[in-house]
C-alpha cells in the first residue's frame, strides 16, 4: 500500500525541461514519493498544467511507482480531474439543490444556446469551458455561477451571459 | 484494492464457533466467512464477483444473506461467522432480490447468449438459470461498447463485462502486473489496460491469460473461439494461492 | 504553552479589544465575499488606519448567518449601545458606515437584529462565527479557545475526556447520528499502537454549507475538537479530508494549523506533555461518495474512492488498517464546548434522544436563506415560518427537503414535528448533514425526485451492481414519468427497484438513494399518478402514427 518503503526513492528526470515539473517533484518529495500521495500529486499537475495528459500521468506513475492503469483509474474517478485541455475561460454553473429549485437549469440552457457547450464541454474555439458543480455552498445566493474564479450570485441567464461576454472580451 | 482475507497461518489461536445456516447447526473457524462455512457444509450461496484465491470485493451483491438481529442484509463473502449467528441464505425475499440484480446486469450491457463464445460456460448465464431469472423486466440500456482485439492471443468485449473486477484482482494480486484497472465511475465504469490504451499495446501485460481464465462471462476470451467454444479454466487459482502461502 | 501562558494571551487580546471604542466586523465568509465584502473590508480598513484616534477596530470575521442579505457589517461599541447590523453593504458605503461610529446609524442599510432569525437561535458550534477573525489564533484564544484542550492534556486523563463526550449524548452530525461517545470508545479501547483521527469535511450534499461556514468562520475550533478526540482515543496523527471546491476554507485551515503548531497547541509534545498530534489536510477531488467512511479512507490512501463492505468498521480497521476515528466537522466543533461546560450541560439542551443543537443551511424558496443553529426538538414550522420568515412572493409552502440526496421531502402535515434524528427518520426523511431546502407550489415533486436520482446516478461509484445499474434504471423510469410518457407498470417497477437498491447496495449512498423517491411517493403520490399514461399497450401504436 505504499506505506512502508524499502528502497530510498529517487526523483526521476522530468519528461521535458518545463519548469513546472519541479513544482510537482516538490509535492511528491514532500510525501516521500509514496503511492498514497497520488491524488495530491494529480491536483498539483492540474494546477500547473490545467489538465492531465498522458505524459504527466506516466511521469507521476513512474515517480510514485504505481501501475499505469491505477493512475488512470484514479484520474478518471474524480470529477475535478480533467484529461482534456480546458478553454481559456471557465464558467462553472452550480446545480446544487437550492440552485436547481431557483432555476439553475435556465442558466445551463442559456449558456448552451449561446455557446453551444453543455456542462463538461469546451467551445470549438477553446475560448470557454462550461462546467457544472454539485454545490458551491453558496445556497444563500442561488442560483450561483463562477466565471473565471469570480463568484456570481442570484444570476439570471442574461446577466450571466453578459459576464461571460465580458470575461472573454 | 480490497483487504486480503486473513491468512490462517498468521492467526495461530483460532476458536471454533457454532452457528445456524438455514436451520442447520454448523461449526466453523471464527475467521471464516459465512460463504466458506456454508460451502463447506453443502449450502450453496450464489456468487459472481467472489472467487476463491482472490481478495473479497463484495460488489455483485448476489451473496446477500439475512442475519437474525441485523436490519441490513450482509454479503456472505465478506462477513465473518460469529457464535450463535442465525443466517438465512435463501428466503423468498432474497431470491427476488437476486433475480432483480441479475436483471439489472443483463440489461446494463449487451448479453446475448446465443452469439456469445462463452454460451454454455458462462457464470452469469448459469446463475440466471439457477436463480430462475427467465425474463428481464427493466429496459435494456443498449449502449454500444468497443471490442478490443489488438492483443495477439486474447480479446476483450466490453459489452459482456459485468465489472466484477476479477481480472483486475487476479492481475494485481496473483500475477503482480496490475495491467487492468477500472476507469470512470458509475454506469460509465469500464475495465482498462494501462492508460486506457489498446490491450495489444500494453507494456505491463505479461500475456499470462489469468484474467481470461477467471472472467465469469464472455468479456475476456481467447481469440479464435466460435460461439459456445470458450471454456474457462479457473481451477489454477486456489492451487496457486495455496502454493504461495506454503512458500 | 501552558494554561497560564494561554490565559495571558487571552487577557492581552481582550485588553487590546476593550481599549478600542468601536469594533466594525465585516462578514468575510464565501457567500458575502462573492457579493463584494472584500472591497468593503478594504475600504473600512484604510479609513481606520488613516483615522487620527486609532480607536476603531476593523476586522474580517466569519459567517453571520443571513447570507441572503450579504455583505453584512456589524458595528459594536464598548459602551452599552446595542450592536448595529447593516445589510447589502457595498464598497461605496464604507465611508458612511465608518462615520456612523460618531454620526449615528445609517438607516438606509440597517438590518434589524430583533428578527426571529437571530433571536430564536442557540449558538454553540457557531458561537464564535461572525465574532472572531478566523485568521487570528489570538482572537480564538481570547474567546476562551484552546483552554479546554490545554486543561485536558495537562489535568485530565484521556478517559475523563471520553466520559464527558459519552455523557453529553452527542450524536454524529454527518448524517447517521451514531453516538459519538460509543465510536470514540471503540477506537480508544483498541490495543493497536497507531491510530488516526479523521475530520470529514467532504460536505457533498447539494444545498448544505454548514461545514464550510464552520471551517471558514472558526477553523481553530475544529482543530481543537480533533486534538481533544486524538487525546481521548490515543491517536497521534490526524487528517482533514476537505472538498477542493472550498478554497477559502482550505486556506484558512492551513493558516490555522500553522498558527496552532507555532503556539505549541498542535504538533510534538503539546503543552510539554508526552501527547503529540499532527494534522494534515487532504483535498477531495469531486466525489460525493467519499463522504462515506470507507470510501473516504480509500481516497486518503490515494485510491479510487470506492467503499468497502463493513464490517470491519473503520474504528477497528481504518486508514492503513489502523483503528480510525472519523467524525464530521460539526461533531468535532461541538467538542470544545462540551469539554468547557461539561457533558451534563450539553445533554440538557435538545431532546432526550438527540442532545444539543443542530446547524441547518436554509435555502430554496424561503425569505431568509442562510445558516442557523437551533436546539434539537424545535419544530419544522418554527424553523421555516419564524426563523426563515416563510415563503416569499405570497406563494404556498409545499415541501421541505432534508438530508440531501439521502433524505426525503416532508409535506405540510409534518411541519409541527419536532426535529430530531428519530422523528425525521420515522417520517421517511433523515437529519442528514443539515441541508434544508424549502419548496413552494411551483416545484414538481416528480422532477425533484428525478433531480436527486440523477445526482445519485452520477455520483454512484460503480462498484456494486444495485447502485450502479439500479440508479441508472430508476433515473430512466423517473424521466419517463416526469415527461408524461410513463405507465402504471413503470411506476410499479420503480417501486420494486427502490426496494432492491435500498436493501442490497453496498454503502450508504446506494442504500439511501431511493429515499427521495419513496418519500415523494408517500406524500405526493397523486403527482406521480397525474403524469402517468393510462393505457400502456396503445401508446407505441399511437406514437408511431403520430410520427408519420
Amino acid at each position: 500500500m505504499g506505506y512502508l518503503r524499502l528502497k530510498q526513492p529517487v526523483a526521476l528526470p522530468p519528461p521535458d525541461d518545463d519548469k513546472r515539473w519541479k513544482i510537482i517533484d516538490v509535492t511528491m518529495r514532500r510525501n516521500g514519493y509514496s503511492g498514497h500521495a497520488l491524488i495530491e500529486t494529480l491536483h498539483k499537475v492540474q494546477d500547473c498544467f490545467g489538465f492531465l495528459d498522458d505524459v504527466a500521468l506516466r511521469y507521476v506513475a513512474r515517480s510514485l511507482r504505481l501501475p499505469l492503469s491505477k493512475v488512470y483509474g484514479v484520474a478518471t474517478f474524480y470529477h475535478l480531474f480533467t484529461l482534456k485541455p480546458q478553454g481559456e475561460h471557465t464558467c462553472v454553473i452550480c446545480t446544487g439543490t437550492a440552485c436547481y429549485i431557483k432555476g439553475a437549469n435556465d442558466l445551463v440552457d442559456g449558456v448552451h444556446e449561446r455557446y453551444h457547450a453543455k456542462p463538461g464541454q469546451t467551445t470549438g474555439d477553446h475560448k470557454l469551458s462550461v462546467l457544472s458543480a454539485r454545490c458551491l455552498g453558496a445556497c444563500g445566493l442561488a442560483p450561483a455561477a463562477v466565471v473565471d474564479g469570480k463568484m456570481l450570485g442570484k444570476q439570471a441567464a442574461d446577466a450571466l451571459l453578459a459576464e461571460i461576454e465580458k470575461a472573454i472580451e | 484494492m480490497a483487504r486480503h482475507p486473513a491468512t490462517p497461518a498468521a492467526a495461530p489461536k483460532v476458536r471454533v464457533v457454532t452457528l445456524k445456516i438455514d436451520g442447520h447447526d454448523i461449526g466453523a473457524r471464527e475467521d471464516e466467512t459465512i460463504l466458506n462455512a456454508a460451502n463447506d457444509n453443502g449450502i450453496r450461496i450464489p456468487t459472481l464477483c467472489y472467487l476463491e484465491g482472490l481478495s473479497e470485493w463484495g460488489a455483485c451483491r448476489m451473496c446477500v444473506v439475512e442475519v437474525a438481529g441485523s436490519p441490513k442484509l450482509m454479503t456472505a463473502c465478506s462477513t465473518r461467522v460469529a457464535e450463535g449467528m442465525e443466517v438465512t441464505t435463501n428466503s423468498d425475499r432474497l431470491q427476488r432480490y437476486r433475480r432483480t440484480i441479475l436483471e439489472l446486469l443483463f440489461a446494463e450491457r449487451n448479453h446475448i447468449c446465443s452469439v456469445c463464445v462463452s454460451n454454455g460456460h458462462c457464470e452469469l448465464q448459469s446463475l440466471a438459470r439457477a436463480c430462475g431469472m427467465d425474463h428481464v423486466r427493466v429496459p435494456y440500456r443498449n449502449a454500444a461498447y468497443a471490442v478490443d482485439s489488438s492483443h495477439d492471443l486474447f480479446r476483450i468485449d466490453q459489452n459482456r463485462c459485468i465489472l466484477c473486477t476479477r481480472c483486475v484482482r487476479v492481475c494485481d494480486e496473483i500475477e503482480g502486473a496490475h495491467t487492468w484497472d477500472v476507469m470512470g465511475r458509475g454506469v460509465d465504469s469500464q475495465v482498462i489496460t494501462d492508460l486506457n490504451q489498446p490491450w495489444g499495446q500494453s507494456t505491463s501485460c505479461t500475456g499470462c491469460s489469468k484474467c481470461v481464465q477467471v472472467c465469469p462471462t464472455g468479456a475476456l476470451v481467447k481469440k479464435g473461439t466460435a460461439a459456445g467454444e470458450m471454456e474457462k479454466q479457473g481451477g489454477f487459482l486456489p492451487y496457486l494461492t495455496e502454493m504461495r502461502g506454503n512458500r | 504553552m501552558n494554561l497560564h501562558e494561554l490565559q495571558v494571551v487571552a487577557a492581552e487580546a481582550n485588553a487590546k479589544a476593550n481599549a478600542q471604542k468601536r469594533c466594525v466586523r465585516v462578514c468575510m465568509a464565501a457567500s458575502c465575499q462573492s457579493s463584494g465584502a472584500g472591497g468593503v473590508l478594504k475600504g473600512l480598513k484604510s479609513l481606520a488606519s488613516s483615522d487620527a484616534d486609532h480607536d476603531v477596530c476593523v476586522k474580517g470575521v466569519g459567517c453571520m448567518g443571513l447570507c441572503s442579505a450579504g455583505p453584512l457589517v456589524r458595528v459594536s461599541s464598548a459602551d452599552d449601545t446595542p450592536d448595529r447590523l447593516y445589510q447589502h453593504v457595498q464598497e461605496k458605503d464604507a465611508k458612511e458606515l465608518f462615520a456612523s461610529v460618531d454620526d449615528g446609524p445609517v438607516e438606509r442599510l440597517a438590518c434589524s437584529t430583533d428578527l426571529p432569525f437571530f433571536t430564536r437561535q442557540k449558538r454553540i458550534v457557531l458561537e464564535n462565527s461572525g465574532e472572531i477573525d478566523p485568521e487570528q489564533i489570538d482572537d480564538y484564544i481570547a474567546a476562551g479557545g484552546y483552554e479546554p484542550l490545554v486543561r485536558a492534556v495537562t489535568e485530565m486523563a484521556p478517559y475523563d475526556v471520553l466520559r464527558n463526550v459519552t455523557e453529553s449524548g452527542l450524536r454524529g452530525r454527518g448524517g447517521g447520528g451514531y453516538p459519538a461517545g460509543l465510536k470514540w470508545t471503540t477506537v480508544a479501547r483498541s490495543p493497536e499502537p497507531d491510530k488516526y483521527v479523521i475530520c470529514n469535511a467532504d460536505e457533498g450534499d447539494p444545498g448544505a454549507f454548514m461545514d464550510r461556514a464552520v471551517l471558514e468562520s472558526d477553523p481553530h475550533r475544529v482543530l481543537e475538537g480533533m486534538a481533544l478526540a486524538a487525546y481521548a482515543v490515543g491517536a497521534q496523527y490526524g487528517y482533514i479530508y476537505i472538498r477542493a471546491e472550498y478554497p477559502l476554507a482550505v486556506e484558512r485551515l492551513e493558516k490555522a494549523i500553522k498558527q496552532a503548531t507555532k503556539r505549541g497547541l498542535l504538533g510534538h509534545h503539546i503543552c510539554d506533555t508526552p501527547f503529540s498530534f499532527e494534522v494534515e489536510i487532504r483535498l477531495g477531488a469531486g466525489a460525493f461518495v467519499c463522504g462515506e467512511e470507507t470510501a473516504l479512507i480509500a481516497s486518503i490512501e490515494g485510491q479510487r474512492g470506492q467503499p468497502n463492505p463493513r464490517p470491519p468498521y473503520p474504528a477497528d480497521e481504518g486508514l492503513w488498517g489502523c483503528p480510525t476515528l472519523i467524525n464530521n466537522v460539526e461533531t468535532l466543533a461541538n467538542i470544545p464546548a462540551i469539554m468547557r461546560e461539561g457533558g451534563e450541560w450539553f445533554r440538557s439542551i435538545g431532546t432526550e434522544s438527540s442532545a444539543g443543537t443542530k446547524v441547518f443551511a436554509l435555502a430554496g424558496r424561503i425569505t431568509h436563506t442562510g445558516l442557523i443553529e437551533v436546539p434539537m426538538g424545535i419544530t419544522l414550522r418554527e424553523i421555516i415560518e419564524e426563523i426563515g420568515g416563510g415563503i416569499p412572493e405570497g406563494r404556498k409552502f409545499k415541501a421541505v427537503q432534508t438530508g440531501g440526496p439521502s433524505g426525503g421531502c416532508l409535506p405540510e402535515e409534518h411541519l409541527d414535528m419536532p426535529v430530531d434524528y428519530d422523528t425525521l427518520r420515522s417520517a421517511g426523511s433523515i437529519m442528514g448533514s443539515g441541508g434544508m431546502i424549502v419548496m413552494d407550489e411551483t416545484s414538481s415533486m416528480v422532477e425533484v425526485a428525478r433531480y436527486f436520482m440523477e445526482f445519485c446516478m452520477t455520483e454512484s461509484c460503480g462498484k456494486c451492481v444495485p447502485c450502479r445499474a439500479g440508479t441508472a434504471q430508476m433515473y430512466e423510469l423517473l424521466d419517463k414519468i416526469a415527461t408524461s410518457t410513463g405507465t402504471p407498470a413503470d411506476l410499479q417497477l420503480l417501486e420494486q427497484l427502490c426496494e432492491v437498491v435500498q436493501a442490497c447496495s453496498l454503502c450508504g449512498l446506494g442504500q439511501t438513494a431511493p429515499n427521495p423517491v419513496l418519500s415523494t411517493l408517500r406524500y405526493f403520490r397523486h403527482e406521480y399518478g397525474e403524469k402517468l399514461r393510462p393505457d400502456p399497450l396503445l401508446q407505441p401504436v399511437a406514437a408511431e402514427r403520430n410520427g408519420k
